[in-house]
């Protein structure tokens, strides 16, 4: 296992603090549907780095980066496989502009949108993919790789190998988790947070947890599931502002930042070592969740 | 010229089929029980491609009806996993496996039922909204209703109501089945029905729509005919809207 700068920041006994979304802030600065965030790095990067800099004046402990759908099994759908590598770099080079000094940069890896065992793309294709885009993060500035809102283990498991085997850098990996009928949590694959902690931590990931799909409440389950797995392993923990609403043709995440924060304390006892937001969440939810954490 | 010949795939397409239509002649002749069939039923449920091709191979020679076997034994195994599917018994890989598995055994059986003019169950095209490139979703949605018989055209990801009015008017459609994973494209499943309606041919089809943000109210409110949760849920919209 790969330890560096979070590992150290954890040692010191903190609860510490991510950002939030940045998708659903650029598609109210105008990103159309369809369009490729990614792609903004080098068409917008103003507006970019303004998402970013928003975050780093919170104070926050880390940030991610604008490079979600930049590996290149995904961008081929928009013809830009051969961007992958810059637009990635990009990503990495803007947040840590933002970030300075000041906090960490988390380089963001999201699922490439196939699945293996369909065989539309190979094992290989797959890994070569993720390491691409892993070691343009590092090249970019990234400290982290932060394998996010994955639900297959073989996808996700090849993500960090790819990560390990191609960069220095600390390796953090997050799930998407729905409650089953019988009550208990599992990815659309069928992965508990249990088999999930097993398998990511022994391909190399140094922080698990899991981001989007619900709000707060759903987070507090999971996170005490994994914690039945592991009482130790950092657990970094990013839930959207409840589950998104369409009203009057406008995507509404209904829960603003003083629902989100007033959930706080019952993440932090659950055993959150880290907490930031997924989709609908906004350097204001960020803030009250802070602000309540501190209390 | 024979080298040719054996050299081109539909050719040795039939001579593994004939290879293993041999190789069975030879086996020590067993009657086809009940119980083979219900071999063919388990191995979709299992997800088990081999043994359900070579199942229905071996109900071929000794000429079971096709339209028996699909809607006696391969019909009710779908309904069976998509059922386990909606209790959170199996998750996605589970229902991939089983739907390929009855894909397999649908390839050997669809010609001799074109050739005996039986009639698919219906045709649905389906396809991702334009602006949106997510599959996964739409493709086990097609997979689903594929092996449950129905004839499926499945048109890709971002496809546009030109594509999908041209559709409607050159062939003989049942179901428009419409899938967006973004909330930011939902809005282009109310562009397809407005350009079927403009076209005229609204009234030709029923459109359903599906995805993680779509709900029954949103179905309502752009006036399409059907909205499902789930994969198995769309089987059962889609006989429900055709009747069946």
């Amino acid at each position: 296992m790969r330890t560096n700068g979070i590992q150290k920041l954890l040692k010191s006994g903190f609860l510490l603090f991510c950002d939030g979304a940045w998708g659903t802030i650029f598609q109210s600065a105008g990103l159309k549907p369809g369009e490729s965030a990614e792609l903004w790095n080098r068409v917008h990067r103003k507006k970019v780095l303004e998402v970013a800099q928003g975050y780093v004046d919170l104070g926050v402990d880390m940030i991610e980066t604008n490079s979600f759908r930049g590996n290149r099994i995904t961008l081929a759908g928009i013809g830009a496989e051969k961007d992958a590598a810059e637009l990635n770099r990009l990503a990495a080079e803007i947040s840590r502009e933002a970030a300075g000094d000041k906090c960490l940069v988390l380089g963001s890896v999201g699922p490439t949108g196939k699945i293996l065992m369909m065989g539309d793309v190979s094992e290989n294709e797959m890994y070569d993919s993720f390491a691409e885009q892993a070691h343009a993060l590092e090249q970019g500035g990234a400290d982290a790789i932060c394998i996010e809102t994955m639900s297959a283990l073989d996808e996700a498991e090849l993500a960090v190998k790819a990560a390990i085997e191609n960069t220095n850098l600390e390796i953090i990996c997050t799930f998407t988790f729905a409650k089953t009928v019988s009550g208990d949590y599992k990815t659309v694959m069928g992965v508990s947070p249990a088999q999930m902690a097993e398998k990511m931590l022994s391909a190399g990931a140094s922080i698990i947890g899991t981001n989007c799909g619900y709000g707060m409440e759903v987070m507090i389950p999971i996170v005490k599931a994994f914690r039945d797995f592991d009482s130790n392993i950092p657990l970094l923990v990013q839930p959207n502002a409840g589950i998104p609403k369409i009203e009057n043709g406008e995507t509404i995440f209904p829960e603003t930042p003083d629902e989100m924060a007033s959930r706080v304390p019952d993440l932090i006892n659950a055993g959150a070592s880290i907490i930031g937001g997924c989709c609908g969440t906004t350097p204001e939810h960020i803030r009250a969740i802070m602000t309540q954490a501190n209390l | 010229m024979i080298i040719w010949i054996l050299g081109t795939k539909i050719a040795k397409a039939i001579i593994s089929d004939l290879l293993i239509y041999f190789l069975l002649f030879l086996e020590p002749k067993t009657k086809l029980t009940m119980a083979d069939l219900k071999k063919l039923n388990e191995s979709i449920i299992y997800g088990d491609l081999e043994t359900s091709v070579q199942v229905t191979k071996e109900a071929l020679i000794e000429k079971i009806d096709p339209q028996e076997i699909i809607q006696e034994y391969m019909i009710p195994a779908m309904d069976i996993i998509g059922g386990k599917f909606e209790r959170n018994e199996v998750f996605v890989p589970e229902l991939l496996m089983a739907a390929r598995a009855m894909k397999g055994s649908l390839e050997l059986l669809r010609p001799l039922l074109a050739a005996s003019g039986i009639e698919p169950q219906g045709r649905v095209i389906i396809g991702t909204v334009k602006g949106d490139l997510h599959d996964i979703g739409k493709n086990l949605v097609a997979s689903m209703l594929e092996g449950s018989g129905f004839e499926v055209d499945n048109m890709g990801v971002d496809v546009s109501s030109d594509k999908i009015v041209a559709a409607v008017q050159s062939d003989k459609i049942d179901i428009i089945a419409l899938s967006a994973l973004l909330t930011t494209t939902m809005p282009s499943m109310k562009d397809v029905i407005e350009a079927l309606k403009e076209a005229g041919v609204r009234d030709k089809v029923k459109l359903i729509v599906g995805g993680p943000a779509v709900t029954q109210e949103y179905c309502d409110q752009i006036g399409a005919d059907g909205y499902s949760e789930n994969a198995n849920g769309a089987v059962g919209l889609v006989r429900k809207l055709l009747a069946l």
